[in-house]
């Protein structure tokens, strides 16, 4: 038996240890947020936080989850009372398919709350690892910096 | 024939041509089955689909609006529920809308092309009109009144001068809606409109933000199995002998379905259905057709070729001072969405339904009853949202796959998604292409005659029959392949936008279709558009340096379409163009523009690049763009659109190119096939939405992608003084180009 | 040596510091047009540039190529790379050729200073008087880029540049500059190699103040928290090295038989990619050579796999790395379909320090920024270091004959000190 603490809840799972974490959001806890984007922690579709950090939850073994505070999209908000970035996303409808966006802002969440007023540099270089294929970068960013409360047409600063 | 000559000047000499006139080309669509008009005269989709009841149902529990197209990330769910909501004079969330399904809705092909708005929306905007005139109609006769004198009351009802209302639900049930539509029910007055035009928040947004089920991908069933299909690495390889025995040993693995080379591996636990997968790929691959021509990836546009004049006007050789002549290419690109394809299907009781997201169930019902041998009665097609669909992806693919499956496993749902390497390796391409342009300017600097070629394979391998899905090639025996077609002007497959829209006193255009294709070819976001407004926008460029013009008036110069040059000069005015930053050898600006295929959205771009002088590496500054798509639904859901497109084409034509080796496609993953990411795309982007009410629905969705390339490529041009006609226009090549 | 060691070295030395100081002062002269330089040459210096990797040490993580800013950790502290554009102010504009060919060769800053030996004027003594003025020409036709780099953060004395007098007394003694014969590949390769390829600044074994230990050259050594590994008869490479292969890892970063290239030499590829072929295949040749077996060394190893030892033995490391890493790595993954490098032929997991396979796990790969190239993923905020240290200990069971590691935990603590920028 794995305890896992997704969300601030204990969950008693019967799982082969080996499974990551990401396959057991999906089907053993029926959580939507994280998806499978490539299975090889190269695009962050997956992306949730393990103690606040932003992580691959395809390629972390539940069992390395075990004992530590996995948070999902779900924990950040629902659709009644949507957490600060959440109403920041839709704010901006920064969404196109969305399959991506559960992870970004997952990793965007990792990014505030360990700096709440990060740079325009700093918060491209940190979202870098997650892909969205939409194009919908430009309003990820907005909602971003809405939710950090800085100005939404953020500057890149001159090289 | 002249175009042949310049061709082997073109693609090398020595190429094998064969070069024949089809005369007109044989019928096909993007998306091959449409089904076929029966009510001509009315708008849209009700052309094929003339009763009211089939789009719209009004009784006790409230009004439900059907539409046979599919969200695909577009966000047309919002737009169709905004054009119902107008003409009936309700609030958008009074409308419960089914979206594509077999079992429900209108046939209305697919969902592609751009075509959501012109087909579904105009269909629905004038079914709204009609239900709202014959509410009104009972309404007048209940309440004793004629029906001008009714008004609608926005929520639902009608409201006699007396002050006396009545609902639309009490009128329903007095009143069939199988009836077919007219086509001059009147619109409410545009004066009037409170949904249509106006910015209402996607309604898939909320549930994508917050984990709700969005996409097929979140289904669901009791009992449900997982799938994983086993392939090759990619088109044209398969595995050797499978370790079926060592598969089956794993503990949950339920079944592995074999039928000819299709495989796929059924389990209990979705990781273990992937654990297998990887332990029965470890037969190794093998191709056991002939050699890809790898190198250059331009070769196989040198294939015979089915030859088409699309454009001729004017006579004679117009007389010129001075020759411009170029070549364009781009190399073959990928769809990528971000999440694999995926399907659900369950086969019970002798019917098989299966969740999907294809951009077409219809067509889809009828290669997968096929291939299942079942009526396609027995078949239901019902569409849930995918990843980001930019064409014909694996989505087709990949629900033919969980329908064979589940037919081996009745009573069991089964959900199949590939893997991210199978959607890298299996998916449909858009193919590569080359474009040249000849033109000769006259003595005041205006462009007298204009040729241009173009050379493409297919964009067009939407399934039709079970021969257009991977598993019908696999299975035992195997469907036959379908045979690529042209998809027919004005539209167009490759020669999508060939046609420049600038007026010339004498003009050519030929299209070049070259059947045969060294990697699997169909549909992606806009066609030949990309290439070939790349391509012409590139060369105005040219054109506009040797005539000494500024690259805007030069362009506004050659235009007569009214609504062209006020997208040009909005777009121009928003960038500032006039008082632009000069070219200092590391900063430029670009502009580009086109009318998508010359019949939906105008769309603008201009933009500022820097290029970084020791790498290549080309920084997009800023972008504004200018659009005029008509009668604007959502201005936001528009913008959403353009901007989108602006990144990925410029993802498209500064990075992407899918690479093979002999043996097979070797962009695998998103290592080997680089997108744009964060510290890839550009400083800011504008989109200035020039709205005209009342007019029709312009497609928009694929509108941006040849402005932004082309833009982009003059800009780079500006910046560094250097021409790049080939895509993409990588640091690599930007930085051989410059030198050291 | 200890700090104690270097405190007496510093009073021994103290003279010298003087006499250094007396020897400064540089001459300032407004820099060169652009279009002053020879083309031919400029082309040279562009190839040696790349060579060399300059752009590497001299760019900052999104910043302007040649630009400078760079933190480079070393034992004594935080330094910055300088502006190395022909900006007046801030770069090397009012360098004279001279003045450039002292600094590269000396050491000395055009106002007469120090410089400190993170910049391996002890590597381009070596580089001959045409090399260098096709550099000094590459660099003083860049864009000048005004930017200063922030200020070193180096704990006493090291933050006394006085004291890298005493430094250059006691280790900087080079010899004359190289010329060797430009068709010889095998001696152009080796004058690369130990000049402006300087390969040894990563690849020999430093002493406690930062010096080559010369008579250990190219045995392997130990830079920004990686093990850089022998380029000699030491290598601990499962198949040996050919010219073929090494030039292909040089132009593409990645051998099936070996690894991809990650932490700093991740950089140096970048750049070494664009070196002129002919220069790579001549460092492939001497390189080739030197990583020949020793009679008494090893030929071939013979591939191990003891997957059910190693998971008896280390059955967390065994179910981490079925979850963690087995999607890219194990047989039948798409990595392995591709021909990307098997885990067992990995030339970290065969080294004697643990710290290059710690590094990977914790940093993983990245190609060109944009460019296609091999990927690994970072596991550094995933895994603990238990956690990476299990995985560590599992894949060094199965995959090598070696003796295993030992300490992994605090070996992997320190990593990541070490690798944290």
């Amino acid at each position: 038996m794995i305890v896992l603490n997704v969300n601030g809840r204990d969950h008693s799972l019967d799982v082969p240890p080996e499974t990551p974490l990401l396959y057991v959001l999906r089907n053993d806890l029926q959580l939507n947020g994280a998806k499978f984007g490539c299975g090889l922690g190269q695009c962050g579709a997956c992306t949730v936080q393990v103690d606040g950090q932003a992580a691959y939850s395809c390629l972390l073994p539940v069992s390395a989850a075990a004992g530590r505070h996995v948070r999902t999209v779900e924990g950040l908000g629902t659709v009644e009372k949507p957490g600060v970035l959440q109403r920041a996303f839709e704010t901006e409808q920064a969404a196109q398919c969305g399959y991506c966006i559960a992870g970004m802002i997952m990793r965007a969440q990792a990014l505030l709350d360990a700096n709440p007023r990060p740079s325009e540099a700093q918060i491209r270089a940190h979202m870098q690892p997650n892909l969205c294929r939409c194009g919908t970068h430009m309003r990820i960013l907005r909602a971003i910096r809405r939710a950090a409360g800085l100005p939404p047409d953020g500057k890149m600063e001159a090289a | 024939m002249s175009e042949t000559l310049s061709r082997r000047g073109v693609l090398g000499a020595g190429a094998l041509v064969v070069a024949f006139s089809l005369g007109p080309r044989a019928l096909a669509q993007e998306g091959g089955a449409a089904p076929k008009p029966v009510a001509p005269g009315l708008p849209g989709s009700l052309k094929t689909t003339p009763m009211l009841d089939a789009w719209i149902r009004v009784d006790a529990d409230g009004i439900t609006v059907f539409t046979g197209k599919a969200e695909l990330g577009q966000g047309i769910k919002t737009a169709l529920i905004q054009v119902a909501a107008e003409d009936l004079d309700v609030a958008p969330a009074a409308i419960r809308l089914v979206t594509a399904d077999t079992g429900r809705t209108p046939n209305e092909g697919i969902t592609a092309g751009s075509h959501s708005m012109q087909d579904s929306g105009a269909a629905i905007l004038n079914a709204a009109a009609n239900v709202r005139m014959l509410l009104a109609e009972a309404a007048a006769q209940k309440l004793g009144v004629a029906p001008d004198a009714l008004a609608t009351t926005g929520d639902g009802g009608f409201k006699a001068p007396d002050g006396r209302t009545v609902r639309y639900a009490d009128l329903a049930a007095g009143l069939s809606l199988h009836v077919a539509a007219r086509a001059d029910a009147p619109h409410r007055p545009l004066g009037a409109r409170r949904t249509l035009g106006h910015d209402l928040p996607r309604v898939d947004i909320p549930a994508k933000l917050t984990g709700g089920v969005a996409y097929v991908h979140d289904l669901r069933l009791p009992g449900m199995l997982h799938a994983r299909v086993v392939r090759g690495p990619s088109v044209g390889t398969e595995l050797k002998a499978l370790d079926e025995a060592a598969a089956l040993a794993m503990p949950g693995v339920v079944k592995l379905v074999r039928n000819g080379r299709f495989a796929a591996v059924v389990a209990e636990r979705e990781w273990t259905a992937v654990q297998a997968l990887q332990r029965l790929q470890q037969a190794g691959w093998r191709r056991p057709g002939p050699p890809l021509p790898a190198g250059d990836p331009l070769a196989s546009l040198n294939g015979p070729s089915q030859d088409e004049v699309i454009q001729d006007v004017g006579a004679g050789a117009a007389a010129g001072v001075r020759t411009v002549q170029a070549r364009y290419s781009r190399p073959w690109l990928m769809h990528g969405a971000i999440g694999p394809s995926c399907a659900v299907a369950h086969f019970q009781d002798g019917q098989l339904t299966v969740w999907t997201h294809t951009q077409g169930v219809f067509p889809l019902r009828g290669a997968i009853a096929q291939l299942v041998k079942l009526a396609s009665d027995k078949v239901r097609c019902i569409h849930m949202e995918g990843a980001g669909c930019y064409g014909h992806n694996g989505a087709d693919d990949v629900a033919g796959d969980a329908a064979l499956a589940a037919m081996a496993l009745p009573g069991r749902p089964i959900r199949l998604q590939w893997m991210r390497e199978q959607e890298h390796g299996w998916e449909p391409l858009g193919c590569t292409q080359a474009a040249q342009i000849r033109a000769s300017l006259d003595a005041a600097g205006h462009i007298a005659s204009w040729r241009f070629e173009v050379w493409s394979h297919s964009h067009n391998g939407r399934p039709v029959t079970a021969g257009g899905l991977l598993a019908g090639l696999e299975v035992d025996p195997p469907f036959a392949p379908q045979i690529p077609r042209p998809i027919p002007m004005p539209e167009g497959g490759g020669d999508r936008n060939g046609v420049a829209i600038y007026a010339f006193p004498q003009a050519r255009a030929v299209s070049h279709f070259i059947e045969k294709a060294p990697l699997r070819a169909s549909a992606l976001r806009s066609l030949g558009a990309h290439l070939n407004v790349f391509a012409i926008e590139s060369f105005m460029d040219e054109c506009a340096k040797a005539a000494g013009a500024d690259p805007v008036a030069f362009r506004l110069a050659h235009l007569t379409d009214e609504r062209a040059k006020a997208v040009i000069a909005l777009c121009a005015e928003q960038f500032g163009w006039a008082s632009r930053r000069l070219s200092d050898g590391r900063r430029g600006t670009g502009f580009a523009f086109a009318r998508y295929k010359n019949l939906a959205s105008y769309c603008a771009v201009a933009l500022e690049v820097e290029v970084e002088h020791e790498t290549g590496q080309v920084s997009v500054r800023r972008v504004v763009s200018a659009i005029d798509a008509g009668d604007v639904v959502n201005p936001d859901g528009l913008k959403n659109q353009i901007e989108g497109g602006i990144v990925q084409a410029l993802s498209w034509s500064g990075l992407e190119a899918v690479t093979f080796d002999a043996d097979h496609r070797t962009s695998f993953d998103w290592s080997a096939y680089p997108v744009a990411r964060f510290r890839d795309v550009p400083g800011s982007v504008q989109v200035h939405v020039l709205n005209r009410p009342g007019t029709p629905f312009l497609g928009a969705g694929e509108a941006a992608q040849g402005p932004a390339g082309a833009a982009l490529a003059n800009a780079v041009a500006d910046a560094t003084g250097v021409r790049l006609r080939d895509l993409p226009l990588s640091p690599e090549r930007v930085k051989a180009a410059i030198g050291i | 040596m200890t700090s104690a060691g270097l405190i007496r070295a510093l009073c021994a030395a103290g003279t010298l510091i003087l006499l250094a100081s007396a020897c400064a002062g540089g001459p300032k002269l407004p820099p060169p047009p652009p279009q002053s330089f020879d083309r031919a040459e400029v082309a040279q210096g562009f190839a040696l540039a790349k060579l060399g990797d300059c752009q590497g040490c001299h760019t900052a993580d999104g910043g302007v190529a040649y630009a400078g800013g760079l933190p480079l950790k070393t034992p004594f502290g935080t330094l910055y790379t300088t502006n190395i554009t022909p900006d007046a102010q801030t770069g090397l504009g009012r360098y004279s050729k001279d003045a450039f060919v002292r600094a590269m060769r000396r050491g000395v800053r055009a106002d007469g200073a120090h410089l400190y030996p993170a910049f391996p004027y002890d590597h381009f003594a070596y580089a001959d008087d045409r090399d260098l003025s096709a550099l000094y020409a590459f660099l003083m036709t860049r864009r000048p880029v005004a930017r200063t780099a922030p200020a070193n953060r180096l704990i006493p004395p090291a933050n006394i540049r006085g004291v890298i007098a005493v430094w250059k007394a006691l280790f900087f003694h080079p010899g004359p500059p190289a010329a060797p014969d430009p068709n010889d590949p095998r001696a152009r390769g080796a004058y690369l190699v130990e000049s402006l390829g300087h390969c040894g600044a990563c690849h020999t074994p430093h002493n406690a103040l930062g010096a080559e230990q010369t008579r250990q050259a190219l045995d392997g050594g130990y830079q920004e928290g990686w093990y850089a590994p022998p380029l000699n008869a030491l290598t601990p490479a499962s198949v040996p090295w050919t010219p073929e292969r090494l030039e292909r890892y040089f132009k593409t970063g990645l051998d099936r038989d070996h690894a991809a290239a990650a932490g700093p030499m991740g950089t140096v590829i970048r750049e070494l990619a664009k070196a002129p072929d002919a220069d790579r295949r001549a460092m492939a040749v001497y390189l080739a050579e030197l990583m020949k077996p020793s009679p008494a060394g090893r030929g071939q190893t013979a591939l191990v796999d003891r997957a059910a030892a190693a998971a008896s033995a280390h059955p967390q490391g065994a179910s981490l790395y079925a979850g963690a890493c087995a999607s890219c790595h194990e047989p039948g993954a798409p990595m392995m379909l591709q021909g990307r490098p098997p885990l067992p032929l990995g030339t970290p997991l065969h080294e004697a320090d643990p710290r290059d396979t710690i590094q990977i796990v914790l940093q993983g790969l990245q190609p060109p920024l944009g460019g296609a190239g091999p990927y690994m993923p970072a596991f550094g905020s995933s895994l603990t270091d238990a956690q990476v240290a299990e995985i560590a200990a599992y894949v060094r069971a199965r995959y090598s004959d070696r003796p295993p590691w030992s300490n992994l935990t605090a070996a992997v603590a320190e990593a990541r000190k070490q690798g944290a920028s």
